[in-house]
């Protein structure tokens, strides 16, 4: 397939791309360091000097922007790892050994639904004290279930295949078939749900910074943006606007790249979706 | 129906209905930041206490006005002794509690033996230990002494913490409050509001009010919206960030005013570095005061240069002792051996002029190589660590209390100042009754603890009031903490 046939996927890339460009700058270089203050220069407007304005505190809004746009990323990215990283091997063990694992499996899943991030992430916040660490801790443990669902669905109908009875018979173990045979088969479905998680936890850690349990200051984030500046929202609009379209526009970039990803990676699933849409 | 009759009937109709237009309100909803844990001010440090029952619900034997003077309570007169250990009270005839039990000299004498029994979980204990003995010589006469002169202590028993309580319902206080003000407590919706309406049988001058409503309202968005919708009638402390939202609107009046609270980055002197002399300069040279008044109030905060309200007239103006200087703040580290700085935490209580303060301050220390990690704590988490295990490096912190400089005067308070001279100092200030004498042992200790720099000094505390322009009568300034509805009324 070429690339012209799917250009919500090289569209939504190209965009994450980007902000992941500007995210990964803000490590070596911003236009002004984010922890310095000049309370002289608030509440600049957009300029020459400061391309995007000044926030409360002085500080420039497009070096806070970009450093938010990181933070934002490697909070969401890293909850994404660790529910890809402890949620698939659940869902892998409960269909190769099946039986009471897979009970305990999906028990635990449901237990884990049971509790948003939210109270998740004020559990932790309340015995840890806040911090972005537990904001990844958090959107983590809402991740692992998400994916052990979806390895477990998508495994479910890999391991009544032939070559998988085939290779057991030829006596690899379950932890082999589920690393072989299973794995390989479900990969697809994990980045596409991946995409998805990403784009969900660049929201939750938007709303745990702007509840006051994600990112703490002086570090930044979009989330932590926003609440900073919630006070003066009828007399400086442009600072709440500024990181709530930020957050608005990576979000609808990682949805429609997560779009086209799965059509690209799996032809299969976009005409079941179409037959959905028609019927 | 003849015409005249329906014109006189349409013409009563209508000035019925100006003559109720006309009617001045006399209903308040107030919008207050924090809820109280309680509503009983002698058990709880709390000032969101105060807000709601001093003067209102509860009074004393004396109170204090808006200016800060001592005026008659519940007492009419008094007379003291030439040695300055007995005061005699005499008490107001008529007076009732909200529970139409009397109040006399018996409940007088009740209050101060609670504040100091045991038990006793007032939280300002300390002001009143020096009463030796109350005693009821009639029950309109009370007789105080005191076992060493005290020249505050018609100030002390005008606070909320010696609101006077009656024995039948002191232990129930904090749910349903029973005192003897203008206002009677009817209902506290938790979460939400406190409901106070006008006790008919007062033995003062009727408030112009008859209802009042003190409403929660955490959220400076959601005061904004809840003034502008009319929700609420005014706030007694709006957000100075927010203010330029009714400047200039001539639906409201914002009153500006001070508090006595001292904000004060808070040193822990037990600790190295900060045992040193030396670097407790270089962080007050390190400091930028107008940057941070700036930043954090919006210039409403008056500055300080040591822990002494600056509109009480025995204050002295040492924000001059250490000024902002970076190089002069970097040769006294060297100085100290820190050439490089030294890394510390600065640990944050949950108000917004701490947090803002901290990022600002944070932002200073680290041009002269002192970085600072920021704590961010819930109060009661703060409290523990820094007041009671004093478990810190620095903190930022308003001292709300009025005329507290003796807290320097105690090695054990959580910054840990130890100085016998200063001690010294407090033991005979205490004793001192006499007005000029007092100045200049008050302002030879505000020097003292400046030139000690024992904690940096940033700025007293602002309040910035928000109201309907059709109120009056509210106080500008807050010399006590409360909102005193005595005076205010609606005006057309």
């Amino acid at each position: 397939m070429s690339w012209r046939h799917n250009p919500g996927l090289v569209g939504g890339l190209i965009a994450i791309i980007i902000f992941a460009a500007l995210g990964l700058t803000s490590l070596w270089w911003t236009p002004y360091p984010i922890q310095a203050i000049s309370v002289a220069d608030r509440f600049q407007p957009l300029g020459p000097e400061h391309w995007l304005g000044t926030d409360h505190l002085g500080r420039d809004l497009l070096s806070m922007v970009m450093h938010g746009i990181l933070t934002s990323l490697l909070v969401a990215a890293s909850g994404v790892v660790i529910g890809i990283g402890v949620g698939v091997p659940m869902g892998l063990a409960a269909v190769a050994w099946g039986g009471w694992v897979e009970w305990l499996v999906l028990r635990l899943s449901d237990l884990a639904f049971a509790f948003p991030a939210l109270i998740v992430a004020i559990l932790i916040a309340t015995l840890h004290g806040p911090g972005e660490l537990n904001a990844i801790i958090a959107i983590g443990i809402f991740n692992i279930p998400v994916f052990a669902r979806v390895a477990r669905g998508g495994a479910l109908a890999i391991a009544t295949q032939d070559y998988v009875a085939a290779a057991r018979l030829a006596g690899l173990g379950n932890a082999a078939i589920a690393a072989r045979h299973l794995l390989p088969n479900i990969a697809s479905l994990i980045i596409v749900q991946g995409t998805i998680q990403l784009s969900l936890g660049i929201l939750a850690e938007a709303a745990l910074s702007y509840v006051g349990i994600g990112t703490q200051a002086p570090e930044t984030s979009l989330g932590l943006m926003l609440r900073d500046v919630q006070g003066v929202f009828l007399i400086h609009p442009w600072l709440s606007v500024l990181p709530g379209l930020t957050i608005v526009f990576l979000v609808i970039a990682l949805n429609i790249a997560g779009d086209g990803l799965r059509d690209a990676i799996d032809p299969r699933l976009r005409r079941q979706g179409m037959n959905h849409g028609a019927g | 129906m003849s015409l005249k009759t329906s014109l006189t009937l349409a013409l009563a109709g209508l000035m019925m209905t100006s003559a109720a237009a006309l009617a001045q309100p006399t209903e308040i909803k107030i919008g207050v930041a924090f809820e109280p844990p309680a509503l009983d001010p002698t058990a709880g440090a709390a000032e969101a206490i105060d807000v709601v029952v001093y003067q209102n619900v509860f009074e004393g034997l004396v109170r204090i006005d808006k200016d800060g003077a001592v005026q008659p309570g519940l007492a009419e007169s008094w007379t003291v002794s030439d040695d300055g250990l007995n005061y005699s009270f005499k008490l107001h005839d008529g007076v009732t509690f909200h529970d139409g039990s009397a109040f006399d000299a018996e409940d007088v004498k009740f209050t101060f033996d609670r504040i100091l029994a045991e038990d006793s979980v007032n939280a300002q204990k300390a002001l009143y230990a020096p009463i030796a003995s109350v005693e009821v010589v009639d029950p309109l006469t009370v007789d105080i002494t005191l076992s060493r002169p005290d020249g505050l202590f018609l100030f002390n028993i005008g606070r909320g913490d010696a609101v006077i309580v009656a024995p039948e319902s002191a232990d129930n206080n904090a749910t349903d409050p029973i005192g003897t003000g203008p206002f009677a407590f009817v209902q506290w919706d938790r979460g939400s509001r406190v409901i106070l309406e006008q006790y008919g049988p007062y033995w003062g001058d009727k408030p112009a009010l008859t209802r009042a409503s003190f409403v929660f309202i955490g959220d400076t968005g959601a005061m904004t919206n809840a003034l502008l919708a009319g929700d609420i009638d005014g706030t007694n402390n709006f957000a100075a960030e927010a203010l330029p939202v009714f400047e200039g609107n001539p639906q409201f009046k914002v009153l500006v005013g001070l508090t006595e609270g001292e904000t004060i980055l808070a040193t822990n002197n037990r600790k190295a570095p900060f045992d040193n002399l030396l670097v407790r300069q270089a962080m007050a040279h390190a400091l930028d005061r107008e940057e941070i008044i700036e930043g954090a109030t919006y210039g409403y905060g008056a500055p300080i240069g040591t822990h002494f309200a600056p509109q009480n007239p025995d204050y002295l103006d040492l924000t001059g002792t250490y000024p902002h200087d970076v190089e002069k703040a970097k040769a006294l580290l060297a100085e100290a051996g820190y050439p490089d700085g030294f890394s510390a935490t600065l640990k944050l209580p949950p108000v917004a002029y701490a947090r803002l303060s901290g990022q600002i301050i944070a932002s200073q220390f680290a041009e002269v190589g002192i970085k600072l990690e920021l704590v961010n704590a819930e109060f009661a988490q703060w409290l523990e660590d820094v007041f009671a295990n004093k478990d810190f490096d620095l903190t930022i912190i308003s001292h709300v209390e009025p005329f507290d400089i003796g807290i320097y005067a105690n090695p054990d308070y959580y910054f840990g100042y130890d100085n016998p001279e200063f001690q010294a100092l407090n033991e005979t200030l205490t004793a001192t009754t006499d007005a000029a004498e007092r100045t200049k042992l008050v302002q030879q200790m505000q020097t003292i603890i400046a030139e000690d720099a024992v904690n940096g000094y940033l700025f007293e505390l602002a309040q910035t009031g928000v109201w309907n322009a059709k109120l009056e009568g509210m106080w500008p300034n807050s010399p006590v903490e409360g909102v005193v509805l005595r005076d205010i009324h609606w005006t057309e």
